[in-house]
């Protein structure tokens, strides 16, 4: 089935729906369901050149071009936010090569592709999350050799990634990884859940939605099906914990969401507001205040206290 | 258990070529528990090729490597899956290279260097690897607080012991060394025969190790093969091997030592 | 008396392969018998062989031809053919052997070299070193010594300390190649009494000792090794 996109100057066809053609999009789903098939394994795929340069998301955006259909509404979130370049440029390819409905909305998108985050909304069954990743062997950090981690992983051979755990607590007392923490999918493959915090990473376990991986420079694709065990390593006595902070979201308050600090002036000032704009203006639109947002007053105890 | 007698490993007519070149031939011996084979001759005469045969690295062109596993007795190396091979070889085998760099990973500290093999094999408990490294540490006489330290600020004789109490940690029952004192100055050298002689001692060790250095095979090795052109030429006692060598290429090899 | 170890027709020769392949007889057939609490002295002027005879007692030289068995834990087993484990086992619980030199690993503390055969026997390392310091002390090895490597000794220490060695152990046949060679006379004294001691506890022993007073103090026999030279009854 060909499905153009029509050229808006003169109505002749410009694209194939959303840019890739057929048969690329069939090597790709191909990729994709042995992915799904073998949760955590790493399928190498004929990555294409894409519009745009590596490191932008070109192997979530090739993902996204595969799975997307004309009634598909797609969110696009860079850092948890829908506003960054990187996410306004990748919605505006789609909308333009696939003219799919878009939204900033979690609630609202059937497919959200996303670097370096997961929305705090609970994902559901009919939604569909496809991370950009930059790095997909996370045993490349001790063994630069792609033949032997390809062998370690075959092996189940995972001792090397404690010894990377080990190091953060010999040398920070803790285990100091804080992003793309590596995880243990369906208690066989080790899987680098690319830079997302670790925040995150409870998320990924037993999630209703589907995760799927995309690395373009790299070539390779890996997948969780829905409700697919995922468990961030640990040591028995260094579980596994993640990131908490002392301040609330300065606009909306919220205490159970990922924070990122903003610095406000040269004194030092900062804030700390959620990633996840979405989630933020949920909340702010249901009438959640936090102690910045703007139709609160901002005493000068408040700067003081928020400067600490 | 293995009994005493038995053999822990049986090489049969051990044989690689390349192409038509030899590189090793015919090659038969066996190795029991506590037992050193030291094997010697100069450079290109087969013996790292030999070493790389017996020890799973590369498979050989004929004959049979068998070793004695805990669980399922005699087994052919080669015959093993790779899964087989490549846990024996980080849990009952040990591999020491002549430059630490290649047994040592560099980037991480001495003690995430010792605990690898722990983890390996599934120590999950951050504490008790930690510990089990700090007391290799000492066995190999390396300060406590080094545990931290990368293996690139020691020295050249503090690397090859990390790398010895790298391998030794998961208690092997057989230690391959390829040239362990090769880089080392000669006072450092010594420290590590002496080491060396006391863990194969106190741990039961069996070792074959490659050396072109006759004295140190004179002080670590109960047997010795001889190896010339690819092929064992004298094989048996060290010392019967080195002062009443029956060969022509031993006796020049032990002639030509320099006396001081 | 009961008969340890037992050489017949042994012959030996050496054939040098870097010179030319030339062949030096060195002897023929050797009959020796050795027993239980007697020490025979091999004699035989210098050149005669009698260290290499020795050597081939303790299976360090090879024979060229014959057989030497050795009574070891209850069996007779020619050491001549035996496998290198068997001669480990013949040298760790049967045969003692002092040489003339000390070869050991540099560092290693005196007290651990003169200790180490009766560790290797499976005595605990505190009864093991007890009886190195009583030998030592002996010996007359001052005790501030004890912590160093023989390596950096003098000549007499150094022999003293492999005495030392040899005698930490109750082998059941001895071989001594000049134990006394560089020792004072009190020193020689001690010797004396340790070899009196190995024979009166039972052990066989085979010396080669360079003085006449020594051989004539401690030996039991004596076995001229001359006559068996190749070409010595022509």
């Amino acid at each position: 089935m060909e499905q153009t996109v029509k050229n808006p100057a003169d109505g002749t066809s410009a694209y194939n729906f959303a840019y890739l053609d057929e048969q690329t999009k069939r090597m790709i789903r191909r990729a994709l369901l042995k992915a799904v098939a073998i949760p955590g394994y790493q399928v190498p795929f004929a990555g294409r050149e894409m519009p745009m340069p590596y490191g932008w998301g070109t192997g979530g955006v090739q993902v996204t071009a595969a799975v997307i259909g004309p009634n598909d509404t797609l969110k696009v979130i860079d850092q948890g936010a829908d506003d960054t370049t990187n996410a306004v440029s990748i919605r505006q390819f789609f909308a333009k090569t696939a003219q799919v409905a878009t939204t900033e909305k979690t609630a609202e998108a059937s497919i959200i592709q996303t670097r370096h985050r997961i929305p705090e909304k609970e994902l559901r069954e009919d939604q569909v999350l496809v991370y950009q990743v930059p790095i997909p062997e996370p045993l490349r950090f001790l063994e630069p050799r792609e033949t032997e981690t390809r062998k370690m992983h075959a092996l189940e051979e995972y001792g090397l990634m404690h010894v990377k755990l080990y190091e953060d607590i010999a040398r920070h007392g803790h285990i100091a990884t804080t992003y793309a923490y590596p995880v243990m999918v369906d208690d066989r493959y080790v899987m680098d859940p690319s830079p997302t915090p670790k925040f995150d990473n409870p998320k990924m376990n037993d999630m209703a939605a589907l995760q799927l991986f995309g690395a373009g420079r790299e070539k390779r694709i890996y997948a969780l099906p829905p409700y697919t065990k995922v468990k961030s390593l640990d040591f028995d006595d260094h579980p596994f914990e993640v990131q908490t902070w002392e301040d609330e979201c300065g606009m909306c308050g919220a205490r159970d969401s990922y924070l990122d600090e903003v610095i406000l002036d040269d004194q030092g000032n900062r804030m700390f507001v959620c990633s996840d704009t979405d989630y933020c203006a949920e909340r702010q639109e249901a009438g959640h205040r936090g102690p910045q947002h703007h139709d609160q007053p901002l005493s000068n105890s408040k700067r003081e206290k928020a400067a600490e | 258990m293995t009994q005493i007698n038995e053999p822990l490993l049986r090489v049969d007519d051990l044989t690689m070529m390349y192409g038509d070149r030899i590189g090793c031939k015919d090659v038969s011996f066996e190795l029991r528990p506590g037992e050193v084979l030291g094997i010697v001759g100069e450079s290109g005469s087969g013996k790292s090729t030999l070493l790389r045969s017996i020890s799973a690295q590369q498979e050989p062109t004929k004959g049979t490597v068998e070793y004695q596993t805990r669980i399922d007795g005699i087994c052919d190396v080669y015959q093993m899956s790779e899964a087989q091979r490549r846990l024996l070889m980080r849990t009952d085998w040990a591999f020491v290279h002549q430059n630490p760099r290649d047994g040592l990973r560099m980037n991480v500290s001495a003690g995430a260097n010792i605990g690898e093999r722990m983890m390996a094999i599934g120590d999950r408990h951050y504490g008790n690897i930690r510990s089990n490294a700090d007391s290799w540490l000492g066995k190999v006489e390396i300060a406590s607080e080094r545990l931290d330290d990368l293996p690139s600020t020691f020295s050249g004789g503090m690397q090859q012991r990390l790398q010895i109490a790298r391998n030794l940690v998961t208690s092997p029952r057989l230690v391959f060394m390829d040239e362990p004192t090769g880089g080392l100055d000669v006072s450092v050298q010594a420290r590590l025969l002496d080491l060396l002689r006391g863990l194969v001692h106190d741990l039961n060790l069996a070792v074959i190790i490659v050396t072109h250095d006759l004295a140190v095979a004179r002080l670590l090795s109960h047997r010795l093969m001889v190896m010339q052109q690819g092929k064992v030429i004298e094989h048996g006692l060290t010392d019967q091997v080195l002062d009443d060598p029956q060969h022509a290429y031993t006796q020049l090899l032990v002639s030509s030592i320099l006396q001081n | 008396m009961s008969e340890m170890l037992h050489a017949k027709n042994v012959a030996k020769s050496f054939t040098l392969h870097t010179q030319g392949s030339v062949t030096i007889p060195v002897f023929e057939g050797v009959e020796f018998m050795l027993s239980a609490g007697e020490c025979i002295a091999l004699t035989g002027e210098s050149g005669s062989g009698k260290s290499t005879f020795m050597r081939m007692l303790y299976a360090n030289y090879t024979c060229s031809q014959g057989s030497i068995k050795v009574f070891h834990n209850g069996d007779w087993l020619d050491i001549t053919t035996a496998s290198p484990h068997s001669i480990l086992d013949i040298r760790k619980r049967t045969l003692g052997y002092v040489s003339q030199f000390l070869r050991v690993i540099p560092r290693v503390p005196t007290l651990d070299i003169v200790a180490e055969p009766l560790v290797a026997l499976g005595t605990d390392r505190e009864t093991a070193t007890d009886k190195a310091r009583d030998l030592l002390t002996r010996l007359r090895i001052p005790e501030r010594l004890w912590q160093l490597s023989p390596l950096t000794f003098s000549g007499g220490e150094q022999q003293r300390v492999n005495i030392a060695r040899g005698f930490i152990a109750d082998y059941p046949i001895m071989l001594l190649d000049e134990p006394t060679a560089s020792l004072d006379a009190q020193n020689r004294a001690t010797v004396l009494e340790l070899i009196e001691e190995a024979k009166s506890r039972g052990a066989a022993i085979a010396g080669i000792f360079h003085d006449h007073e020594t051989r004539d103090a401690v030996c039991t026999g004596s076995f001229d090794v001359t006559s068996f030279k190749v070409g010595a009854n022509d």
